[in-house]
């Protein structure tokens, strides 16, 4: 009886940590080789031949189709700076400059990688659209309602991923610290 | 006591084992990957363009809404494949996936150097298999070797104004991608 109990238990606890923990790794994405700039990640072996069996098995469960690394470098945000989630009813501010591409792109996402549906059908921002200050700098803002300047839409969406897309980038796989890559830093006001 | 606590580091370590069983298991056994979503638009050997992401239709996720997309599904078992591209005035990309969704290769209009990206896609064997004199004379061809003989080609270019996206659309209606016999 207690051999009974015994390889139950054991069969109870391998298929909770198993399976858990492969749910738990594709849904919260946690691929190896990340590259952490302020509150943006990028996964640049993820658009190569290098991809680790976790980035094999999250592309193969959303159907996403990486950036290629010849192609460019996808950064994703969820957070701001202070590690705080976005939030589509609150005003998000991004602010600075971008490493060197030939172009880049921003785009809203809800966290299944769908555009937001919004009143002004804007999804993103090219580089070649944003209104930039007198010393080169952007800001940005991701609010429900509209805003001067350079208005991203949230759409009022409870949670949603920002990323940046940068083509033609020296940034990849040999990119590590911060220093010589600037990126934009983020700032969420509190709601009001 | 010291039996039970046996029991329960069994079952963490089986647990250790079925977990990477499942995650190295996944991609061959989705039903939803990239390949598969592809599959009843995108005719095998043939330059079929993306419809563009919108909220309530995407095709696949996180497709960047910037860009005029086409793919080409492509099967190698026949012949290996010739792939053109005319370039678009602002950025044109190609990019490679296995039928698992993995890119191989990736290449802009500019690493390609010319108004037209022009590449012979084939696979390992096909590349072996090609006489020596014709891959001299080719010698500015480019050869990509597809690690799988399914796979999917991406051709993206870039609106950079939301005005642009019709121009870019009609630049990728001229790629093509075709058996090429031997």
């Amino acid at each position: 009886m207690k051999l009974l109990f015994g390889s139950f238990l054991t069969l109870l606890v391998a298929a909770a940590i198993g399976l858990g923990a492969t749910w738990f790794a594709l849904t919260r994405g946690t691929a190896f080789g990340a590259v952490h700039i302020g509150a943006w990640t990028a996964w640049p072996r993820t658009g190569s031949s290098d991809i680790d069996p976790y980035a094999r098995a999250g592309i193969a469960r959303t159907g996403e189709l990486p950036v290629g690394l010849g192609d460019g470098v996808a950064f994703v945000a969820r957070r701001d700076d202070t590690g705080r989630p976005f939030d589509g009813r609150c005003e998000v501010v991004l602010r600075g400059t971008t490493p060197a591409a030939r172009f880049w792109t921003l785009t809203l996402y809800d966290p299944e990688g769908r555009l937001v549906a919004n009143s002004a059908n804007r999804y993103g921002f090219t580089s070649q659209e944003i209104v930039r200050a007198s010393d080169g700098t952007l800001e940005i803002v991701a609010a429900p309602r509209a805003r001067p300047g350079n208005w991203l839409p949230t759409g009022g969406a409870e949670h949603y991923v920002l990323v940046l897309r940068l083509y033609d980038t020296p940034v990849g796989v040999a990119t590590g610290a911060s220093r010589e890559v600037p990126m934009p830093s983020i700032t969420e006001r509190p709601c009001t | 006591m010291i039996r039970w606590l046996m029991w329960l580091l069994g079952g963490i370590v089986l647990g250790g084992m079925v977990h990477l069983a499942t995650v190295l298991a996944l991609p061959t056994t989705a039903s939803r990957d990239a390949y598969s979503r592809l599959t009843p638009i995108a005719q095998v050997n043939t330059v079929v363009p993306l419809p563009a992401p919108a909220p309530a239709t995407a095709l696949l996720p996180f497709m960047d809404p910037a860009f005029a997309a086409a793919v080409c599904r492509y099967d190698l078992s026949e012949a290996p494949l010739k792939l053109t591209v005319p370039v678009s005035q602002a950025y044109t990309s190609v990019s490679f996936y296995t039928r698992k969704g993995i890119a191989y290769y990736a290449i802009n209009d500019r690493a390609a150097g010319r108004r037209v990206i022009e590449l012979d896609l084939m696979t390992e064997k096909q590349h072996a298999d090609m006489p020596e004199e014709e891959d001299v004379t080719a010698a500015d061809r480019l050869i990509v070797e597809s690690p799988t003989p399914t796979g999917i080609i991406v051709l993206k270019a870039l609106a950079p104004e939301p005005g642009q996206m019709a121009s870019a659309r009609r630049t990728l209606a001229g790629a093509r991608c075709r058996p090429q016999p031997q």
